[in-house]
C-alpha cells in the first residue's frame, strides 16, 4: 500500500495546495452563518438597512472566494489523481514487460490485464474522491468543534456521545457487509464465469442437447448472487436513515438540554441555534468521512494487488553489468555477428513450486547451418526447451550458451534480436499485414516482406487481400485463419533475418499440401542459419540433421533419423505410430 | 459510478481461447458497485433510444406495481415528515424565547399591562415583537410544553427514518428480483438465438450484455428510483413550505433555479463529451494492454517491449488529459451549484432582513425559510447527477433489449418426427447454403451416407468442410434443398431430437470448470443421466484418459477449466473424446478432433476411434488423409463444392486434386521414413 502512494509523490506540490484551498474553503463555510448572525444582532435587532447591506456585501464575497477555491481545489485534484493514476499506470505496464513469461503466466494474462486496468482506476477514483474528503472533514469536524466550543462548552460534550455513536452504526453494518461484498464479487465472478463457458462452448452445448441443464447451472449462480446482493441492499439501507435520525435525535437532545442551560442562565438563546448548526456541520463531515470508509477497503485491495505486480522480481533480466541505462548495447555495431552456435550444458527447468522437473540434463550443440528437430510426446517438455533459447524462461539447472557464452551474460535486446520464433500459438498484433511482418525489423523494405511472404506460403492470399501488405490485421489476428495466421507469423521472424530460428509447432494449422512446400523454401531461405523445429510429426523432421527426442523432460535420444531408428525406442515407437497410423484409419 | 467494487472488468471475457488469441474485449461500461460517485465519474454513453428504452425499463416494474406504489408512498412519508420537522423544532425555540422573555417580567402582570410598560419606557420595537408571542409575564420556560414538542419532533424523526429504511428495503427487494429475472431472460434467450448470433458477435460483446451490463443495472436503478423519487417529492414538498412562509422571498429563491439549471446543463454538456474522449482512450488503452499482455511472448522474442511502452505512452498522455478536464469540469457542477445556493442564501438573508426590520415577517420565519431554501436546491443538483447514472443504465438497460430482441431460431415443428433408432443414412440433397447473402459458399451439394459408413471430408481451409458439420447439426439451415436421416428431413425432428442422434468431437476443446468426471460426465445422454462411474471408466479407458488422470494427484476429481494448466491441449482433446464415447451416439462427427494430440497418443485414439465408428455412420473432418485412408467415402471439397469423392483407391487412381493433396504429404515422407 505504502509502496504504491509512493506515485503520489510527484503530486504533494499541488496537494498541499489543495489542503490550503479546501482550508480556506471550510473556514469560510463556517464564517458564513456567522455572519448571518450578525445581520440579526447588529443589522435586523438595530433596524439599521445599511449595515444588513453591508454585511450582505461581504457574505457575497466570502460566497465568491468560497467558489473560487473549491474550483481550484478540483482542478488541481483532477490533475493530481488522473496523474497518479497514468504514472502507476504507466509503472505497471513497464513492469510487466520486463517480466519473464513464468511470471506473467503465474499472474495469468487476464489478472495483469484486470490489475494494469481497473485496479489502477480503481485507485485514481479513490485518490480523487478521498482528497477533497480526506482534507474537508477533519477541517469542517476540527473547525465546527471550535466554533461549537465556542458557543457553550458543557454542551459540547454531546458531540463526544453523538460521534462514536454513528461510528458505531457505521462500524456494526460495515462489519457485517464487507464479508458480504466479498462473496458478492466471488459469485459474480462464478455467473460471469458460467456465462463465459456457455458462450465458448455453445457448440458443445447444444450438440450434447444440455441447454436446460446449463439453464439451471446458470439459475443457480443468479439466484446465489441475487440473494447475496439482496442481503447487502437490505443491509446498506439502515445506513443513512439510521444516520439521519441519529442527526435529527442529536438536534432535538440538544434542544431539550439547551434549554435547560439557558432557563438557568448558562448560555444566551442565540447560541443555541449557532451551536445546532455547527453540531450539524461536524455530523455531516462524520457522514462524508463515512462514504469515504466504504470505498478504502476497496481502494486497498486494488492497492495490493498492483503492488503485487510492482514487487514482482523479474526471473529474466539482462546482465547487470550491461543493463545500464544508457543501454550501451543499442549503440556497439562493433559487436561481431554471432555465429549461433547453440549449446545446451546440462540444461534443467522446473517451474518454481512445481515439483517435478519439467526438463532436466539436457546437453546437445547445434551449430549454424544444421537443423535440430526436438520431437516427443505431448508435455515432454519440447516447448520449454526451445524457449529457453531466447530466454522467455531461464534454465533453472545447467546453462544455455550461445557462441561459448552463457545467455544469461549476452545483453537480453542483443540476444533476442538474434533468435527468430515463432511461437506455439501464432499472435499477430492489431494493425496492418505489414506493421506484423516489420514487427522485428521496422525498416524492412517492401521487397523483403514479399520475400518472406513468398517463402512462408503467405504471398498468395495476402495479395489477395484488399489493401494487400496494408490490409487490416483485427487483435489476436482473428481475421485470418489459423493457417494463415501461422504462415504470417513465420514470414514474420524471416522478416527479421535472425542466426537462430526456433519453429515452436508452427506448421500444425497448415494442410499437408503447404506445409511442404513451406518446408521446401524454407530450407533454402534459413542458409547458414541455426534452426530449431519443434514437431509432432516424423515426416516434418525426418530430414533434420539432428533430432533430439524427448520423453518426460529428459532426452531419450539424438541423432539423425537413420540412427535414431536403430537405437532410440522412443523414437521408434514414435515412427511406428505414424506409420501404423497410415495402416488403421 | 467507480466507486466500484472489485468487480470483474469487461474484461472478464479473457480467457485463453484454443487455438486463436481472439481476446477479450474492453466494454465502454462503467465500473460498478454498491455505491455511486459524484456525478460526471460515468461514461457518457447515450442510449439510441433513451425514451422508448426507459419506457421499457419502466415496465419491467410492472409485476412489482404494488411494492413500487408502497416505495413512493413510504417516500411521501419519510419526506413530508423530515421537511415538518424544522418547524416543530422551530415552535420550541419559540416556547423558550418566550419563556425567557416572560421570565423578566414580575408575574401577575397581564401582557397589555407590560406592553404599556415597555412603550412607556419607550422600547416600541420590543413591544412590537413581544405583540406577535404568546408571552405570560412571570412564568418562566415551560419545559412540560417544550417537551411535549419534542417528542413530537422526535416522533416524526424516528417515523421518517423508519418510512426511509423502509422504502430502501422494499425497493432493494423489487430491483434485485428484477435483474433476476433480467438475468435469466437473457440467458434463456441465448439458448434461444440461432449459432450465427455467436458467430457474429465477439464473445467478449455478447458476456458484457450478460454481466456487465446487468450489473449496472442492478446496482443503479434501486439508487435511482429511490433518489429520483426522494428528490420530487422534496422539491414539492419544500415548495410548500416556503410558499406558506412568504411568497416573495420564493419567488427571489426560484428566480436562481434557472440559472442553476443552464449551469448545470452546460456543464453535464461539456463533461459528457470529455468523458466520451476519456472512454475512447480508456477503450484504447486497454486494447492495447490486453493485446501486449496477451502477446507476451512475441512481444519479448521480438525485442517489442519498448515499443509497447512508447505506444502505451502515447494514449496514456492522451488519456490523462481527456481524464483531467473530464473531471475538472464535472468536479465544478458542485462547487458552481453551492456557489448559487449562496447567492441565494445571501439573498434571503438581505432581504429577508430588511423586512424583518420593517416588521412585515418574522425572524423565525426568514430563519426557516433559508433552511427550506438549501433543502429545495439539494434535490435539484441531486437530480443532476442522477440523470447522469440513468443514462448510463438506460444505456446499459438498452444493450440488454437488444439482445431480448435478437430474433430466435425457427421454432422446432409443431409434431416433430421422433427417430429413437436410426439405422444412419445421412442425405445432402441438393443443398445451397451461405453465411452472407452474397458471398457463395455450399452450391447445390449432394452427398449420401449409407448406414455405418465412413465419410471422410477432406479440402484446404475455407473449403465448407465445417459448414457441412453445421448443416447437419442444424446450428445453420440450409438455405436451399434438404439434408434427411433415414429418408426425414431434419427441419421436421425437433433440434434437440436431432442432435441426440449425433455425437461429435470439435476442434475447439470445450470444458467447463469442474472436475474431470463432471467434464465427461456431460456427455451423458437425459435418459442415463448421470451416468454411472463404471460409464465414465469405461469411456476414459476408451479414450486413453484414464491413464494420465490416474497419475494426477487428486485423479478423476482434478479440477479443470477452461484456462486450466493443470493438464496439456492433447488431453483435454482426450477429454472430449471420452465424452463422446460416452454418448455412443447413433452418428458420429469428428472435427479435427485429434490434431493437438502427439502422434502416439493419436494412434490409441485411432484405434479406439475405429472401434466406436464400426456400427455407426460417422463423419471425419481432417487436415490429416493418414487419419482417413480407410473411410467408405472420401469426398474432396474445395470452394464449397464436392470436387471429387470416393474412396482412396479411386481418387489415388484419378490422379486429381485428392491425389495432389495426399502426395504432397506422405508419399516421400513415409517412403523414407520407414
Amino acid at each position: 500500500m505504502t509502496y504504491v502512494l509512493r506515485y503520489l509523490k510527484p503530486y504533494w506540490k499541488q496537494l498541499t495546495m489543495v489542503s490550503v484551498l479546501l482550508l480556506v474553503q471550510s473556514l469560510s463555510n463556517l464564517y458564513l452563518p456567522d455572519l448571518n448572525a450578525r445581520i440579526i444582532n447588529e443589522g435586523i435587532a438595530m433596524g439599521d438597512i445599511d449595515t444588513i447591506v453591508r454585511i450582505g456585501l461581504v457574505m457575497l464575497a466570502v460566497t465568491l472566494l468560497l467558489a473560487g477555491c473549491s474550483m481550484l481545489a478540483v482542478f488541481l485534484t483532477a490533475r493530481s489523481a488522473m496523474g497518479f493514476g497514468r504514472d502507476l499506470r504507466r509503472a505497471v505496464f513497464a513492469k510487466v514487460q520486463s517480466l519473464s513469461q513464468a511470471e506473467v503466466n503465474r499472474f495469468g494474462a487476464p489478472s495483469l490485464i484486470t490489475r494494469t486496468t481497473n485496479d489502477v482506476q480503481q485507485m485514481q477514483m479513490a485518490v480523487l474522491m478521498g482528497f477533497n474528503m480526506m482534507f474537508s472533514a477533519p477541517i469542517m469536524s476540527v473547525g465546527g468543534v471550535i466554533m461549537a466550543l465556542r458557543q457553550d462548552v458543557p454542551l459540547s460534550a454531546s458531540i463526544i456521545v453523538i460521534v462514536p455513536l454513528m461510528a458505531l452504526v457505521v462500524g456494526l453494518v460495515m462489519r457485517r457487509t464487507m464479508p458480504l461484498f466479498k462473496l458478492q464479487q466471488r459469485k459474480i465472478d462464478r455467473l460471469n464465469q458460467v456465462v463465459r463457458e456457455k458462450i465458448a462452448g455453445v457448440r458443445v452445448i447444444r450438440a450434447f442437447v444440455k441447454t436446460e441443464r446449463e439453464a439451471s447451472r446458470f439459475n443457480e449462480a443468479n439466484l446465489d448472487l441475487t440473494n447475496t446482493a439482496l442481503t447487502i441492499q437490505r443491509t446498506m439501507a439502515l445506513v443513512m436513515p439510521s444516520l439521519m435520525l441519529i442527526m435529527h435525535l442529536s438536534a432535538v437532545a440538544i434542544m431539550w438540554f439547551g434549554a435547560h442551560r439557558i432557563d438557568s442562565g448558562a448560555m444566551p438563546l442565540g447560541n443555541l441555534t449557532a451551536f445546532i448548526s455547527y453540531v450539524m456541520q461536524i455530523l455531516m463531515s462524520v457522514m462524508m468521512a463515512v462514504v469515504m470508509l466504504v470505498m478504502v477497503p476497496r481502494a486497498v485491495a486494488s492497492a495490493e494487488r498492483v503492488q503485487e505486480v510492482l514487487a514482482e522480481v523479474p526471473s529474466v533480466a539482462g546482465p547487470a553489468a550491461l543493463e545500464g541505462p544508457s543501454e550501451a548495447e543499442d549503440e556497439s555495431p562493433a559487436d561481431p555477428m554471432p555465429e549461433g552456435i547453440v549449446e545446451f550444458r546440462d540444461v534443467g527447468f522446473t517451474y518454481p513450486g512445481a515439483e517435478a522437473p519439467v526438463l532436466s540434463g539436457v546437453s546437445f550443440v547445434a551449430r549454424p547451418g544444421e537443423v535440430t528437430a526436438i520431437i516427443g510426446s505431448t508435455g515432454s517438455g519440447k516447448s520449454t526447451l526451445v524457449n529457453l533459447i531466447p530466454r522467455l524462461y531461464d534454465a533453472t539447472d545447467g546453462a544455455l550458451l550461445i557462441d561459448g557464452v552463457d545467455v544469461r551474460d549476452i545483453p537480453l535486446k542483443r540476444l533476442r534480436g538474434m533468435v527468430g520464433l515463432v511461437p506455439q500459438k501464432a499472435f499477430l498484433f492489431s494493425g496492418t499485414v505489414a506493421s506484423n511482418l516489420r514487427y522485428g525489423k521496422e525498416d524492412a523494405a517492401e521487397a523483403e516482406l514479399w520475400k518472406a511472404l513468398d517463402v512462408a506460403q503467405a504471398k498468395g492470399f495476402v495479395s489477395e487481400m484488399p489493401g494487400q501488405l496494408e490490409a487490416a490485421i483485427a487483435q489476436g489476428g482473428t481475421n485470418v485463419s489459423g493457417g494463415q495466421r501461422q504462415r504470417l507469423a513465420i514470414a514474420r521472424a524471416l522478416v527479421k533475418r535472425p542466426r537462430i530460428y526456433v519453429f515452436d509447432d508452427s506448421f500444425s494449422a497448415l494442410d499437408f499440401a503447404t506445409d511442404a512446400r513451406l518446408r521446401a523454401a524454407l530450407r533454402k531461405q534459413v542458409g547458414d542459419a541455426t534452426v530449431f523445429i519443434v514437431a509432432q510429426r516424423v515426416s516434418t523432421i525426418k530430414d533434420a540433421d539432428r533430432i533430439v527426442v524427448l520423453d518426460k523432460g529428459q532426452v531419450v535420444g539424438i541423432g539423425t533419423h537413420a540412427e535414431l531408428m536403430t537405437s532410440c525406442e522412443v523414437y521408434k515407437e514414435i515412427v511406428r505410430s505414424q506409420h501404423a497410423e497410415e495402416e488403421i484409419a | 459510478m467507480s466507486g466500484g467494487s472489485e468487480r470483474v472488468p469487461r474484461l472478464a471475457a479473457t480467457g485463453p481461447e484454443p487455438g486463436q488469441g481472439r481476446g477479450p474485449r474492453f466494454g465502454r461500461g462503467p465500473g460498478r458497485g454498491g455505491f455511486h460517485g459524484p456525478p460526471g465519474m460515468m461514461p457518457a454513453e447515450r442510449a439510441r433510444d433513451f425514451k422508448g428504452s426507459l419506457r421499457r425499463l419502466l415496465r419491467l416494474l410492472a409485476p412489482y406495481r404494488l411494492a413500487t406504489l408502497m416505495v413512493v408512498a413510504l417516500a411521501l412519508g419519510s419526506v413530508v415528515f423530515s421537511i415538518v420537522g424544522p418547524r416543530i423544532l422551530g415552535n420550541a425555540t419559540n416556547l423558550l424565547f418566550e419563556g425567557i422573555i416572560g421570565k423578566q417580567f414580575p408575574a401577575g402582570l397581564s401582557v397589555e399591562q407590560v406592553d404599556r410598560m415597555l412603550r412607556a419606557a419607550g422600547r416600541q420595537e420590543l413591544a412590537d415583537m413581544l405583540g406577535r408571542m404568546n408571552v405570560v409575564p412571570g412564568r418562566g420556560v415551560d419545559f412540560a410544553a417544550i417537551r411535549s414538542v419534542l417528542l413530537a419532533a422526535a416522533m416524526l424523526y424516528v417515523l421518517s427514518a423508519a418510512f426511509s429504511w423502509a422504502q430502501h428495503y422494499i425497493m432493494a427487494g423489487v430491483s434485485q428480483r428484477l435483474v433476476y429475472r433480467l438475468r435469466r431472460d437473457v440467458d434463456a434467450k441465448l439458448a434461444r438465438v440461432p449459432l450465427k448470433y455467436y458467430d457474429s458477435n465477439t464473445r467478449g460483446e455478447i458476456l458484457s450484455r450478460v454481466t456487465n451490463d446487468i450489473d449496472n443495472i442492478a446496482s443503479t436503478l434501486q439508487q435511482i428510483t429511490t433518489q429520483l423519487i426522494t428528490a420530487a417529492v422534496t422539491v414539492v414538498g419544500v415548495l410548500y413550505m416556503m410558499l406558506s412562509i412568504s411568497p416573495l422571498l420564493t419567488l427571489m429563491a426560484l428566480a436562481t433555479l434557472p440559472l442553476s439549471l443552464i449551469v448545470t446543463l452546460g456543464i453535464a454538456g461539456r463533461s459528457q463529451r470529455q468523458f466520451a474522449a476519456q472512454w475512447e482512450s480508456t477503450g484504447k488503452l486497454n486494447g492495447h494492454i490486453e493485446e501486449m499482455y496477451t502477446g507476451h511472448t512475441v512481444v519479448q522474442a521480438f525485442n517489442g517491449q519498448e515499443k509497447a511502452l512508447r505506444a502505451f505512452d502515447d494514449e496514456n498522455a492522451r488519456l490523462y488529459a481527456a481524464a483531467s478536464r473530464a473531471h475538472f469540469i464535472s468536479g465544478i457542477i458542485m462547487p458552481a451549484m453551492h456557489f448559487i445556493n449562496n447567492l441565494n442564501y445571501v439573498g434571503v438573508c438581505v432581504i429577508g432582513g430588511i423586512r424583518v426590520a420593517r416588521g412585515l415577517i418574522t425572524l423565525g420565519d426568514v430563519q426557516a425559510f433559508i433552511q427550506y431554501a438549501r433543502q429545495f436546491s439539494q434535490p435539484i443538483s441531486q437530480t443532476a447527477s442522477i440523470m447522469n447514472v440513468l443514462q448510463s443504465t438506460v444505456a446499459s438497460a438498452e444493450r440488454v433489449f437488444e439482445v431480448l430482441d435478437e430474433a430466435e431460431e425457427t421454432p422446432d415443428p409443431a409434431q416433430p418426427v421422433r427417430l429413437p433408432r436410426v439405422a444412419g443414412r445421412v442425405e445432402f440433397r441438393n443443398v445451397s447454403f451461405r453465411y452472407k447473402p452474397d458471398v457463395p459458399l455450399i452450391e447445390n451439394l449432394n452427398l449420401v451416407a449409407e448406414p455405418g459408413q465412413t465419410v471422410a471430408i477432406v479440402g484446404p481451409t475455407g473449403a465448407g468442410k465445417t459448414t457441412l458439420v453445421n448443416l447437419l447439426m442444424r446450428f445453420y439451415d440450409v438455405d436451399d434443398g434438404a439434408i434427411t436421416i433415414d429418408g426425414v428431413d431434419i427441419r421436421a425432428m425437433s433440434r434437440d431430437g436431432l442432435r441426440s442422434l449425433f455425437g461429435m468431437v470439435l476442434q475447439d476443446t470445450w470444458l467447463f470448470e469442474g472436475t474431470i468426471r463432471e467434464n465427461i460426465a456431460y456427455g451423458c445422454r437425459d435418459d442415463r443421466c448421470p451416468p454411472g462411474e463404471e460409464e465414465i471408466l469405461a469411456a476414459a479407458r476408451a479414450a486413453r484418459v484414464d491413464h494420465f488422470v490416474r497419475a494426477l494427484p487428486e485423479g478423476y476429481d482434478t479440477r479443470i477449466g477452461d484456462d486450466a494448466s493443470t493438464i496439456s491441449q492433447g488431453q483435454r482433446q482426450l477429454i472430449t473424446i471420452a465424452r463422446a464415447f460416452l454418448a455412443d451416439p447413433q452418428i458420429l462427427i469428428l472435427d479435427e478432433a485429434t490434431s493437438s494430440v502427439d502422434t502416439r497418443t493419436e494412434l490409441l485414439i485411432q484405434q479406439a476411434m475405429a472401434e466406436l465408428m464400426k456400427r455407426r455412420t460417422s463423419f471425419v473432418i481432417a487436415h490429416r488423409l493418414s487419419t482417413i485412408r480407410n473411410a467408405d467415402v472420401i469426398v474432396v471439397m474445395n470452394q464449397g463444392r464436392i470436387i471429387e469423392h470416393g474412396n482412396h483407391e479411386s481418387l489415388m487412381a484419378a490422379k486429381g486434386f485428392y491425389y495432389d493433396l495426399y502426395n504432397s504429404q506422405f508419399s516421400k515422407a513415409f517412403a523414407e521414413a520407414v
